[in-house]
């Protein structure tokens, strides 16, 4: 289809001495008119059954859903106008914790992910203590739970009574966050790390690098480059657990929510909080997919990189 | 002291787990002189070249570089990896940076050199191998010919003692072999020490001052060309070069 399109649009071009010029007398043949002909009816056959059968799709849930028997107070428990127009405002209100907690966590993140992923690759007998740290730190925090690394930082540092540290939930949410997150996030800047050829080190190394510059300049600007996807990945997830601070009390968009759901013991607030975090969360999920698919296409165009 | 050799190796050893690949190598490299290693492939050639700049450790004998004994374990390796070349075979360009910033990295970051002096030796580089416009270029945009070319670029822009090449045609289509050796060529015109492993006979012949014929690990026949390809002393030579013959290589 866009083949008949290019070519119908090149013909002015080519006028113009656009084009290497030597194919203004080209014809088409029969034979590819008729393979585009064929190539057009089958993609429009292909729009009509995607078409049809979304349809199809849609009004089987529709029925499904409008014909459950708990459907009317279900509709009133979840859906209600009135009490999404009064959540709304304050879930907002709320969610303006949430993106200053991804901002401020996300950058610590990769910042403490970077350190980490380079201790674990460290060679030499002086960093031996500073390896073995590194993997205890990123075994202990991939396999803690999240919810569970939360509590005993929310609940557990203020209960020791420590002297000029702070009992405020959001600073100790984010950095249970913090602590959790950057050992996900130093396991991918590893595995960027360790996928760099070993040729590339001993190009740099052959040059009179020190190790130290064949990491900085050599290594790492490659493996950085290859880990935008699955870090991008780990920053939406980390977006929506930011709404996990509100077990310590803190009004975030979650908890903003609750308390209406609480009081008013409907469910609509959650619902829009819930909705209010797809929203926020697409446009980065959209990114990330953009930032891969111009990697593999420069990929496909047989770089190295 | 102008005679002195570049490089020199004394009995090195070198094994993999149990296999010996480098087997009581000697070798001597005289000032401005070409060095050919020939041999099949696994013959050791690529490990003495690779021991010869320190990213081997070898496990016995010695190597000197200009008289300094590198293999000492007190020697900073940095530093004599600076004066040492290299050229791979998989051209191993940093396929991030620009083809300017692929060859003044290491003027830059090792040898303190500014940016712009850098950059305009770099630039006067790329235009003696012909490739002046491809400076702001990155690596993927780049034929293998011209890959390998800005490869000898990088390594001769801090000014090497010595150039060490490892089959740097080896990866190369036919038509693109010729621009990378009429390079080593004219840097054998300037007067440039160097160290070649390669499978082109034909070059090696004409170029290199000695030859030296690896097999299994043990440098087996040495000496000039005309010895070494003329009239084999050695039998296992004389087979290898039949092969070579018989394949069109010769």
């Amino acid at each position: 289809m866009t083949l008949v399109k290019d070519d119908s649009g090149r013909g002015s071009a080519d006028d113009e001495g656009d084009m290497p010029g030597r194919d203004d007398t080209y014809v088409p043949s029969q034979r590819r008119l008729d393979r585009e002909r064929h190539k057009r009816v089958r993609a429009r056959r292909a729009t009509a059954i995607a078409a049809l059968s979304t349809l199809v799709t849609a009004a089987v849930l529709y029925v499904v859903v409008v014909s459950a028997p708990g459907w009317q107070r279900t509709k009133e428990t979840f859906f209600d106008a009135h009490y999404a127009r009064e959540a709304f405002p304050k879930v907002l209100e709320g969610l303006w914790l949430n993106v200053r907690l991804l901002l401020i966590v996300g950058a610590l993140v990769l910042v403490l992910g970077m350190l980490i992923a380079i201790a674990r690759t460290l060679r030499g007998p002086v960093f031996f203590p500073l390896r073995v740290l590194a993997a205890a730190y990123t075994d202990f925090f991939r396999g803690l739970p999240l919810i569970i690394n939360l509590m005993i930082v929310i609940f557990g540092v203020p209960a020791l009574r420590l002297q000029g540290v702070t009992v405020d939930p959001v600073l100790l949410g984010g950095t249970a966050l913090t602590l959790t997150y950057s050992a996900y996030v130093a396991e991918v800047f590893r595995a960027g790390i360790e996928s760099v050829h070993p040729s590339q080190r001993a190009a740099a190394r052959s040059l009179g690098l020190t190790n130290r510059q064949a990491l900085r300049h050599v290594i790492l600007p490659q493996a950085v480059r290859r880990q935008v996807p699955p870090l991008l990945n780990d920053l939406v997830s980390l977006q929506k657990d930011t709404g996990l601070v509100s077990i310590g009390g803190a009004i975030d968009a979650v908890r903003a929510s609750d308390i209406i759901a609480q009081r008013s013991l409907n469910y609509t607030p959650y619902i829009v909080a819930g909705l209010v975090f797809v929203a926020l969360t697409i446009p980065m999920t959209r990114f990330t997919d953009w930032v891969t698919a111009r990697m593999d296409r420069r990929r496909a165009q047989g770089g190295a990189l | 002291m102008s005679d002195a050799p570049v490089l020199r190796m004394e009995s090195v050893r070198k094994t993999f787990g149990d296999s010996v690949v480098l087997r009581d190598v000697d070798l001597e490299v005289a000032p401005h002189t070409v060095t050919a290693l020939i041999g099949a492939s696994g013959s050791g050639k690529s490990t003495l070249l690779r021991c010869a700049n320190l990213l081997e450790e070898i496990d016995d004998g010695a190597i000197w570089l200009d008289d300094e004994e590198i293999t000492d374990p007190r020697v900073d390796q940095d530093a004599v990896r600076r004066r040492i070349g290299v050229v791979f075979q998989a051209y191993n360009l940093f396929p991030h940076m620009t083809v300017l910033d692929n060859i003044t990295l290491a003027p830059r970051r090792v040898h303190g050199v500014s940016r712009e002096e850098a950059e305009a030796r770099a630039r006067e580089l790329l235009e003696r191998l012909g490739l002046g416009e491809k400076a702001d270029a990155y690596p993927d945009r780049l034929s293998g010919g011209q890959q390998q070319r800005v490869a000898i670029a990088r390594a001769l822009a801090v000014r090497p003692r010595l150039l060490l090449f490892d089959e740097i045609t080896a990866a190369l289509d036919p038509e693109l072999v010729g621009e990378v050796l009429t390079v080593v060529r004219d840097l054998k015109d300037d007067g440039m020490t160097m160290v070649l492993a390669t499978h082109e006979m034909g070059f090696a012949r004409d170029v290199a001052d000695q030859v030296c014929f690896l097999d299994s690990g043990v440098v087996l026949e040495r000496g000039t060309a005309e010895q070494v390809f003329g009239d084999p002393q050695q039998e296992r030579t004389q087979r290898f070069l039949r092969r070579i013959v018989e394949a069109g290589r010769l």
